[in-house]
């Protein structure tokens, strides 16, 4: 089993990505494509090693959907800023403390923080305990840590790691 | 009133590529000439699609398609050389 | 409707992109332009991209979602370019109006690697 279907995940994602990208729904691009999903991850199981498991789907749901009103949120807030005088901004440096362990969930904070009001992730220490996060105008650097632990951090912990 | 706001848009993302343009040429440093290059890359993609609806071709969006893939590599690939002074390992 | 729909989102992500390369030209330092391009210019493009699959729908009569599948690249890559850029950036050590941090200069080899290279 685990060498016939190494990645479950991974085969539907590569059939949705396939259907996509030929823009139709015939039975022969399904076919192609459930062939494409299951060739793939059997032909690059070495680039592979980590088996991703996603804990609760649900909560990964919800929390997709809070992520994409931040985004959008974030966006009038950046316009504001950079439409308002550059000179007030305070930008900062915060390295926030990780609770996340595996490699997985701290890209996906990464990238969630990328993405969301006023800051960018810009390094992880080598020892994968601190993210450096760089903040276009902050002055409560506490608040933004809390911010980012309660809001983000703790849903993917329950997510992607076994409790 | 799709063709006023497509040719709105076409003026605001024009613009958008000529200050990408000036970043790109004015630096000061690499990594915002690197930066420069990733937003021409995006705007360059916006344009497409735009011209796509005001065509109502669907062909330019494989042509959109490509470019997101092959700028990433590229901004990825350039930020490497800036980390290690070597591309390949 | 539909129409004034898809216009609006086709204005409201020219804007964004707008802005997006408008911080990238206006703020002062790197580590504040970067902010510009990887929201605003995403957020603009992924209207835009939205819009399309719109249009295209309503004009073939049927779903066209493939826009989506540059959607989700595009969001998905520009937190990772970003990343990239600012290590870039704080591995060559550029001013920024914000204080570094000291940890991070003190890790600022990366590997055994870059250090022969540079010697």
């Amino acid at each position: 089993m685990r060498r016939l279907l190494p990645h479950p995940l991974l085969t539907p994602v590569l059939t949705l990505i396939w259907l996509l990208l030929v823009n139709s729904l015939e039975a022969g691009q399904i076919v192609l494509g459930l062939f494409l999903g299951w060739v793939l991850p059997v032909l690059t199981l070495q680039f592979w090693p980590e088996q991703v498991r996603i804990y609760k789907p649900m909560l990964l749901m919800r929390f997709l959907g809070i992520f994409l009103l931040d985004i959008v949120l974030a966006n009038f807030t950046v316009a504001r800023l950079i439409l308002g005088r550059p000179e007030r901004l305070q930008p900062v440096f915060v390295n926030v403390p990780l609770d996340v362990k595996s490699d997985l969930a701290i890209s996906f904070l990464a990238n969630v923080i990328s993405l969301t009001p006023g800051t960018v992730s810009s390094r992880v220490s080598p020892d994968h305990r601190y993210l450096l996060v760089h903040a276009l105008n902050e002055t409560d650097t506490e608040a933004l840590v809390a911010t980012i632990k309660s809001r983000y951090e703790a849903p993917l912990k329950e997510i992607f790691e076994p409790c | 009133m799709l063709n006023i706001a497509v040719v709105i848009a076409l003026t605001l993302v024009s613009a958008a590529v000529a200050l990408s343009f000036w970043r790109l040429l004015r630096g000061p440093s690499l990594p915002d000439r690197i930066l420069a290059l990733d937003t021409l890359y995006v705007n360059t993609i916006a344009l497409l699609i735009l011209l796509g609806i005001h065509l109502t071709s669907p062909l330019y969006f494989e042509a959109a398609l490509l470019i997101a893939v092959m700028g990433f590599v590229g901004t990825v690939a350039a930020c490497k050389y800036l980390l290690r002074g070597d591309i390949i390992e | 409707m539909l129409e004034f729909l898809i216009s609006l989102l086709i204005v409201t992500g020219a804007v964004f992109a707008f802005i997006g390369s408008l911080g990238l030209a206006r703020l002062k330092d790197f580590y504040t332009r970067l902010h510009g391009p990887t929201k605003a210019t995403t957020l603009g493009v992924g209207c835009l991209l939205i819009a399309s699959a719109l249009h295209f729908s309503i004009i073939e009569q049927s779903a066209s979602l493939h826009e989506v599948l540059v959607t989700l690249f595009l969001f998905m890559t520009a937190p990772v370019s970003a990343h990239m850029l600012a290590k870039a950036a704080l591995h060559l050590g550029l001013k920024s109006l914000a204080k570094l941090p000291d940890a991070t200069m003190a890790n600022r080899s990366m590997s055994p690697r870059h250090k022969q290279t540079r010697q």
